[in-house]
This record gives C-alpha cells, sequence and structure tokens, in this order.
C-alpha cells in the first residue's frame, strides 16, 4: 500500500530513550527502564506509524499535496478518524503556511507537537490518596477488558503501599466473579462477592468491608455492557447511585475501559457512559497489538466540543501488571513516533 | 465526529437529486462523501479504496446513463457494490465430516469466542445435535469455568479437563471423548490472542493441525477499527479459516469491519452475534449489513418513491418561492402536506428516513392530524390562506365551524403555521437537515 516507503534516515530527533518522566507522583514510574518498556509495548505501533512517517518526512523530500495525502492515509489508518485527523492536517497546514515550510522534515515536528497539543488535555495522572477508602468504579462495553485492569489495578496500588479491595460487580456474565476471585488468590487480594445478587447489592457490601477493615482502595467491576442496551446502562446508573449512598461523594472515580482496537466508535462510547455515569477517567488496553490507539486522538477531539475533557488515566501496554502505565502524551506521541 | 453516516449520505442523496445527470465531478464528490462515510464506519482505508475504485468504474459506465435518475443510480451502485462485497450470499455452517465434526473458535481478546461458542452450541443442539463444549483458554483466570458455566446453562455437556494444562492435549482428549462418546459436534474454544504473538499463533496453528476442524471460525468485533485488516490477514495467513463471526452488532457501531475482514480474508461471514443471551446468534445478511455501515434507513425506496410522486413544478414553485425570501403562505403550507400524502403520509416518510427512526412518534402525530389540519386551511377562504394575519377571532370562528373543529385547533394550527414560516426562512439558509429539525415542532403532537 506505501510504495512511498524509503530506508529509515536518521530519526529527525536524536532518540532518547528510557527518559525519566520528570513529574513522578507514582514510586514505580521512576523504576528505570519503564519508558523501554512502553516503546516495546507500542513496538507494533511505532513500526507501523513510525516506520510510514520516517518515510514520508525523509531528508530531501518537499513538502507538497501529495505529503499530506499520505499523511491523511496514515492517520486515518491509525484510527485517528476523519475529523481529528481533518483538524490536524488544517493545523499543519496552516503552520506549513505561516512559517514558510518547505522541508518535509520539518513537517515532522510539526505534526509530534499538534498531536502532543491535541492530547495534553487528557493527561492527567490519577491520585487516590484523598479518600480513604477511595472508590473506583469500572465501566465498559463487553470485552474490553475491565476485569483484567481491575487485576492489574490491584497490583498497581498493592505496589504503592496502600490496601486494595475488589467487588466482584459483574454479577451478568458467566464466570466472571471466578475470573476475579483467581486474580484476587494470586495477588493476595481480598474479594468481595455473592452467591447471586445485583452488583449494586455486591458493591455495596464490599465498601461496608473495605470501611470495617480499613482499606485503601475499593475497585468495583461491572458488567459489560453495550450503551444502546438501555436498561443495563440504567443499571448502572443504579451502581453508582448506590455506591454515592454508601458513601457520599464516591465514587471517586468512574473509569471507563476502552480497547485500543475499537474504532470510532470508541468516541460513542465515551460519550454515551459519560451521560448515563459522570465519567472521570479512560483507561486504554490492549496497546501491545497493532492496533494504534489512534482513537485516543479521535476522542480528544471530541472532547473539544464538549464542556470538559475526560483524561487517559492509564494505558495498557502488555500482558503483565507492569504494563499497566500512566498515560503522557508527550511520551505517547515519542514512544510512536520515534523509531 | 457523531454526526452519523444518515446524515452524510441524505446530503449525498440531496445533492444528487434535481441534477440532470452524472458528470465526473459531481461522483467525484458524491464519492468523496461516500469515502468519508465509509471511514467513519470503521470500514480500513484499503478497503475503501478497492470499494471507490469499484463504485466509479461501474457508476461512470454504461449503467448509468441508461437509467433514470443519476442519483439513483449511483446510490444503487453504492448499495449494490456493498452488499457484493460483503459475500453476495450467507453461508451455511459446514458439518460434513466424519463425526465428530469439529469447530475451532479463534480471535483477539474479548472479541467474543466464549460467548459465542455457547450461542453455537445452543443453535446446533436445536437443530438436534449432540454438542461437546471444549476450552483450551487456559490463560485467562475462570476462562475455562466460563464455557463451563454456559454449558450448564443451555444443557450441553461440557468436556472436563482435569487438571490438564496443555491446551493441545485438552484439545486431543476433548476430541477422543467426543468420538467414543458419539457426539456430532465438537466446539473448540481457544484463548484469545494477539496476531502478533508468535508463540500464541503457533499454538493455535498446533491445535488445527491436532484436531483438523472442518470449520475454523475467525471471531471479530463489530466495534473493532482500521486494524480490522491487519489482524484478519495474520489469522488468515496462520490457519485456514473457513468462516467469520461478527459479534456485539447489537451496539451502535457501523461494523465497518465486517466488510474490512471479508474483503481481506475472502471468508464468508457466517454468524452475527447480538446480545448476550444464548439465543442471540443470527444468520448473516449481507443486503442488511450494507445498509447499516452505510446508515442509508431505505433512503433508496426513498428516492424512488419522491421521484415517483412529488410533483416536481410545484416544489420547484415552493423552492423558488424560498430562494427570493417571498412569504410561505398557508397555501404552500397546503401544498406540502398533500406532497406528504402523495408519498405514503407521515408515518411512512419518518419510517423511511434514517434518523427520523429515533425520533418517537407520540400519538396524534398521526396523519389523521394532518387530515385535520387540511381541513382546516380548505376552511379558509383564499384571501386569509394568503395573508393569515387578517384571521382574528370572528374569521376563527367560522374556520371552526367550518372544518368541524374548536377554535382552540385553529389557533394551535396558526402558530404551527408561524414557527414553519420560521423554518422556511432558516431552509434558505440551512437547508433540508435543518427543515427536518425544526417540523418537530412544526407538526401537531410531535415532540
Amino acid at each position: 500500500m506505501f510504495s512511498f516507503f524509503k530506508p529509515k534516515p536518521p530519526a529527525a530527533e536524536p532518540a532518547t530513550p528510557a527518559t525519566p518522566v520528570e513529574s513522578a507522583p507514582l514510586p514505580v514510574e521512576s523504576r528505570p527502564g519503564w519508558a523501554q518498556r512502553l516503546k516495546q509495548g507500542l513496538a507494533k505501533t511505532r513500526d507501523r506509524l513510525g516506520g510510514q512517517l520516517a518515510g514520508l518526512f525523509g531528508v530531501g523530500r518537499k513538502i507538497d499535496a501529495e505529503l499530506f495525502e499520505e499523511l491523511e492515509t496514515i492517520l486515518i489508518t491509525a484510527d485517528v478518524g476523519v475529523d481529528a485527523t481533518q483538524a490536524l492536517l488544517d493545523t499543519l497546514q496552516k503552520k506549513v503556511r505561516r512559517e514558510n515550510l518547505t522541508e518535509a522534515s520539518d513537517l515532522q515536528a510539526a505534526l509530534k507537537q499538534a498531536l502532543v497539543d491535541l492530547l495534553t488535555p487528557l493527561q492527567a495522572p490519577l491520585d487516590v490518596t484523598p479518600h480513604k477508602p477511595f472508590i473506583l468504579m469500572l465501566a465498559g462495553v463487553n470485552g474490553a477488558g475491565k476485569t483484567t485492569t481491575i487485576g492489574k489495578l490491584a497490583k498497581l496500588y498493592q505496589s504503592q503501599g496502600l490496601s486494595v479491595l475488589l467487588a466482584a460487580g459483574d454479577t451478568f456474565r458467566a464466570a466472571a466473579r471466578e475470573q476475579l476471585q483467581v486474580w484476587g488468590e494470586r495477588n493476595n487480594v481480598t474479594v468481595v462477592s455473592q452467591e447471586k445478587g445485583d452488583s449494586a447489592a455486591v458493591i455495596f457490601d464490599a465498601i461496608q468491608a473495605a470501611r470495617a477493615r480499613n482499606i485503601d482502595v475499593v475497585l468495583a467491576d461491572t458488567a459489560g455492557r453495550l450503551p444502546t442496551q438501555l436498561h443495563l446502562m440504567e443499571e448502572i446508573r443504579k451502581v453508582k447511585r448506590v455506591i454515592e449512598k454508601a458513601i457520599p461523594g464516591a465514587p471517586h472515580e468512574v473509569l471507563l475501559v476502552l480497547d485500543a482496537n475499537t474504532g470510532q466508535n470508541a468516541v460513542t462510547q465515551v460519550k454515551a457512559f459519560d451521560d448515563a455515569l459522570g465519567v472521570t477517567g479512560l483507561v486504554l488496553t490492549k496497546l501491545d497489538g497493532t492496533a494504534k490507539g489512534g482513537a485516543i486522538a479521535a476522542i480528544a477531539h471530541a472532547c473539544l466540543a464538549r464542556p470538559r475533557s475526560i483524561p487517559v488515566r492509564y494505558i495498557g501496554v502488555g500482558e503483565t501488571v507492569d504494563d499497566l502505565r500512566p498515560f503522557d502524551a508527550r511520551e505517547f506521541v515519542e514512544a510512536v513516533f520515534t523509531a | 465526529m457523531l454526526e452519523n453516516l444518515s446524515g452524510r449520505l441524505a446530503g449525498v442523496v440531496k445533492s444528487l437529486r434535481g441534477q440532470a445527470r452524472i458528470t465526473e465531478a459531481n461522483v467525484q464528490d458524491t464519492l468523496r462523501q461516500v469515502r468519508l462515510a465509509l471511514l467513519e464506519a470503521d470500514v480500513a482505508l484499503p478497503v475503501v479504496k478497492d470499494f471507490i475504485e469499484a463504485v466509479k468504474t461501474r457508476a461512470l459506465g454504461q449503467e448509468v446513463l441508461t437509467s433514470l435518475s443519476p442519483g439513483q443510480a449511483l446510490i444503487g451502485i453504492v448499495h449494490e457494490e456493498l452488499t457484493r462485497l460483503m459475500g453476495g450470499e450467507n453461508a451455511e455452517l459446514n458439518l460434513a465430516a466424519t463425526p465428530p465434526a469439529v469447530i475451532l473458535m479463534a480471535g483477539l481478546q474479548g472479541s467474543g469466542k466464549t460467548t459465542t461458542s455457547g450461542k453455537l452450541a445452543l443453535l446446533l443442539k436445536n437443530r438436534k445435535k449432540k454438542v461437546l463444549l471444549a476450552s483450551v483458554d487456559v490463560y485467562r483466570p475462570a476462562a475455562i469455568d466460563q464455557l463451563r458455566q454456559l454449558g450448564k446453562q443451555l444443557d450441553v455437556a461440557f468436556f472436563e479437563a482435569g487438571d490438564e494444562r496443555d491446551p493441545l492435549k485438552i484439545a486431543q482428549a476433548a476430541q477422543d471423548h467426543a468420538r467414543k462418546q458419539f457426539y456430532d459436534v465438537l466446539i473448540v474454544d481457544t484463548a484469545g490472542r494477539l496476531a502478533i504473538d508468535e508463540a500464541m499463533m503457533n499454538e493455535i496453528k498446533a491445535l488445527h493441525a491436532a484436531v483438523r476442524p472442518i470449520e475454523t471460525l475467525f471471531v471479530v468485533d463489530a466495534m473493532q477499527g482500521q486494524d480490522a485488516v491487519n489482524v484478519a490477514k495474520a489469522f488468515n495467513e496462520a490457519l485456514p479459516l473457513t468462516g467469520v463471526v461478527l459479534t456485539k452488532l447489537d451496539g451502535d457501531a457501523r461494523g465497518g469491519a465486517a466488510l474490512s475482514v471479508r474483503h481481506i480474508t475472502g471468508k464468508p461471514l457466517k454468524f452475527i452475534g447480538v446480545g448476550e443471551k444464548p439465543t442471540g446468534l443470527e444468520a448473516f445478511h449481507p443486503e442488511r449489513m450494507a445498509q447499516r455501515i452505510l446508515g442509508m434507513g431505505d433512503v433508496l425506496s426513498l428516492i424512488e418513491q419522491a421521484q415517483g410522486s412529488v410533483d416536481l413544478a410545484e416544489a420547484k414553485k415552493l423552492a423558488d418561492k424560498v430562494k427570493k425570501g417571498k412569504d410561505f403562505d398557508l397555501e404552500d403550507f397546503k401544498a406540502q402536506i398533500q406532497q406528504m400524502r402523495k408519498m405514503g403520509g407521515l408515518s411512512a416518510l419518518m419510517d423511511k428516513l434514517p434518523g427520523a427512526g429515533q425520533m418517537t412518534m407520540p400519538a396524534g402525530a398521526d396523519d389523521k392530524a394532518i387530515n385535520r389540519v387540511e381541513g382546516i386551511i380548505n376552511s379558509m377562504t383564499p384571501l386569509e390562506r394568503r395573508k393569515p394575519d387578517i384571521i382574528k377571532a370572528s374569521r376563527k370562528r367560522r374556520i371552526a365551524a367550518g372544518a368541524g373543529v374548536q377554535v382552540q385547533e385553529v389557533n394551535k394550527l396558526l402558530n404551527q403555521f408561524e414557527q414553519a414560516q420560521k423554518m422556511m426562512k432558516m431552509m434558505g439558509k440551512g437547508g433540508l437537515s435543518k427543515m427536518m429539525r425544526g417540523m418537530k415542532g412544526m407538526l401537531p403532537g410531535m415532540r
């Protein structure tokens, strides 16, 4: 498809692997090599997107209409979406005119900057210490990776010295409870579950238990649901109401789990779940595949039209617990673009 | 972004109507809009390119020239090509093997393999097949338990592997068990895997070689984005797929992945998954899917009907008036109502407009109400129709008596007409879509 591939030229910017994050709110973040791991996780994303871009921005190439068309192709195939792609290209085109850019390589920095500008509003790490217990509620469509993410989050908070309790709120899918229980056993975390009953009740019990045991963080799982299933959206609203009843002001965080493989429906999902629950954060999972996660850009772009943007709290770049990472716009863009 | 395809397509249709013939330029423009619409439906870009090429070739050829209306023909071609690409007709499940016929499920994490396995088991059980379910997903916690519970719910046998943790051995043991117990079908559910995970892809290749399935089904999430092509390609190269199952179609994703996967693998889409209920597995209908991806509701037949029945001269007169900014009077209002009736009445019209289906029609917004409105207008003098401002209390009483309604209804109509007048002014600027929104307030009883 991309006949314009050229041998990779030296990267326009020197690759700076493992740049430690300057502000490190989480202890694990400063561990050496995590940026490296993020890069590994995103290797496929980078290989495709970065590789294509390296070819595009090759030495000596001039900026022309064809270059923009190729750029459009790359952004579209990364699931950035038609609108966000158009907006990014418009920004670039203006910049080219304003600053009289002619070299294709100048465009690379400009595109990176435009992407960072677009994604920066989504960057806001989650602090779970202000409340005790801090109640996190997870929601998402079927198969987005909610339960797996809960396991990873439990491990993450534990490694920060916090006590964690899981609420097996997915009472619908067969063996969802067992899936969480297995996770809990493996990681030595208490799981509150019920043989039968609705998720609101399970989560309510879990919160009571957390208070009694002086637990720091409660992770509440919910069943996967598509936003078109109105009765299920109503049900999850109820779950939130019940949590509020258990602890006024809770849930302190409503996380929406998104599969990086999802296309433009990700934007619809964010809107629908936000309308129902007031989503306060996103988790982007499965970035270790070939999916490029460009839907983040589509979401960021769509958020421009909404009263507030919803930050991406974590991204999942691999199978292991350590592969769940706070989202950093620049690092994300760098990891994607630095070969 | 959130604006759906229907809106776009309605725009396409609009721009095509009233044009005498298709020129290279206006086809380009329309195709560009179709292209954007497909991309927003998550059809992969290379597939979109192929598709646009195919449509262009046909649209610029003979068929359009001989057709009655260029717009009709072009949208028709888009729809036809889409249906054709999607596979022509649906393919049945092949179970023609020495029992047990083995069905192997493959796909990414979270695509819906286990749920689909359960649904498939029920479907086959209802066809009087003796089905055995087996899970070789030893990785995800409680995955095996999930299938066991599904089997129990559905009253379908589940193969207990005991402490065995080797997927290959579990599969072989299950096959052996199925053979000895005379099962007709064995469904092997596998772990979700990334197409780039070599070890896992090798594992499923080995599984395939060991159990020699007659059906190897690739399970795809309807919400999947552009990456669907890469994943489908990788799975297709690793395994001799025999069919595709598209899941989570009860969501609002347009399901462009269906087109991508079909195009890349060339394998038929055999089933669609709708909902979490075990009965939610249906045969795939390419035509319906084409309509879903395009989001065109029933635009096709609307075009046909409108083309056949709308009095073009009348419509032109109105359009001229609007353009010139002349007053839109009750005579025009009546003409509009009559045109609407020619097209099968309000309810028929609403059904056909994409997006209008979501506008709930409360009781009263039916064709009867429209008839009453027409009756009231008919009870007015020509002067009153042209200058509704002169209608005061005594005229209202006379009109109400003439139409057999209460005075309040005359008032209501006059209010609605006033809104419609504003709408017409807007239409001069904003076009049909704005007017449609306005119509909600204009017609009696509608919200």
